[in-house]
């Protein structure tokens, strides 16, 4: 196990946008193994994007199985190149980020996406997600753009939205 | 950040414009660094709960606001803490209380949710409506430490006027 040093804001990396991948190859499935295990060794991660260990490669991992509560998902994914083709819907939900240590905020982010990308063999996959999953995807392909979550944060009191009820009465 | 001298200044005084970058320039000229703040405007008052790092004793802190508090007529607390920066604890749940304004929502739904494990971490609230019909609007953020359940159990049984939602806070960390 082969773990990277997260890069941490105020990092200029994490605000660069990062390049396509061109080659698929053993270099390629090195870094990613690597990325794997930082992601799996981050205190609650679900996911990682390259330049969080400084790597300026459109590549990051989404992975819902490891939410607190299980979530619909897709397995743990790898993402090359990843390209979100279709939003819909909004929804508020609180983020932090590893390159962010110590902080969390609110987001609204799209309910559902469409996404395409390239798994580790260059084929081309895509998918459609949504809640915490999407959340996620859209979390990690903002940082292959050199966005933070920072960079979309809204205000902590102002959320009287999208809540169930918790009275069925007030449901009326 | 290895200044060990955090402490918690609070300061209250008649809403105007440029209290906070008076005593911002104020602390900023006497080397201090500034940490986590809550400042907001209560009933014609402006309110500053702002985490200090500052070398010297509380008594030398205030001191040094002595020109300030005298500019803007603020009234000036400090409590010299043992800890420092970063006690951050993560909520997960979020409860939004609203109803007709009457005496006595805020006892009995934070009673019901202490009951049932809550820890508050956060709470703001407002009164909002018209003078003669007004509405009591609260957001409470906190750790459920009996889980949810217990928390769902407890609203469920508030009086039929107050209006409650409650739902988790999935923290996503990436």
């Amino acid at each position: 196990m082969a773990l990277r040093d997260i890069v941490l804001y105020p990092d200029n990396r994490l605000k660069t946008v990062c390049d396509p991948v061109e080659s698929f190859n053993a270099e390629l499935r090195d870094f990613v193994r690597d990325l794997l295990d930082t992601c799996a060794n981050g205190p609650g991660a679900v996911g990682i994007a390259a330049p969080q260990v400084g790597f300026m490669q459109r590549i990051c991992i989404v992975d819902a199985t490891r939410a607190r509560h299980p979530v619909p998902n897709h397995g743990k994914l790898i993402l090359v190149n990843p390209e979100i083709t279709a939003w819909e819907g909004f929804a508020m939900g609180r983020e932090g980020c590893l390159s962010v240590p110590d902080y969390t905020g609110n987001v609204v982010r799209a309910e559902k996406i469409q996404l395409r990308a390239y798994d580790l063999d260059g084929q081309a996959v895509s998918f459609e997600m949504e809640g915490y999953e999407a959340r996620i995807a859209q979390h990690e392909i903002d940082h292959l753009d050199g966005i933070l979550f920072l960079d979309r944060l809204i205000s902590r009191g102002a959320d009287l939205f999208q809540r169930k009820p918790a009275k069925g009465k007030a449901a009326e | 950040m290895n200044t060990p001298h955090w402490k918690l200044l609070t300061l209250v005084g008649p809403d105007r414009p440029g209290i906070v970058a008076a005593v911002s320039r104020v602390l900023l000229g006497a080397g201090a660094e500034l940490g986590e703040a809550s400042m907001m405007r209560l009933g014609g008052l402006f309110t500053i709960m702002l985490m200090v790092g500052i070398e010297g004793d509380g008594v030398h802190l205030k001191g040094l606001l002595e020109s300030v508090r005298n500019e803007f007529k603020l009234r000036v607390h400090v409590d010299e803490l043992n800890a420092g920066l970063h006690r951050r604890i993560d909520p997960d749940v979020l409860i939004t209380v609203y109803g007709a304004d009457r005496a006595g929502i805020v006892a009995e739904v934070t009673d019901a949710l202490a009951r049932a494990g809550l820890s508050i971490t956060d709470l703001r609230s407002d009164v909002a409506g018209s003078e003669d019909k007004p509405i009591y609007i609260m957001n409470i953020e906190g750790v459920a430490q009996q889980g949810l359940p217990p928390l769902e159990q407890a609203l469920a049984n508030l009086s039929s006027d107050i209006r409650v939602t409650l739902s988790p806070i999935e923290l996503m960390r990436g």
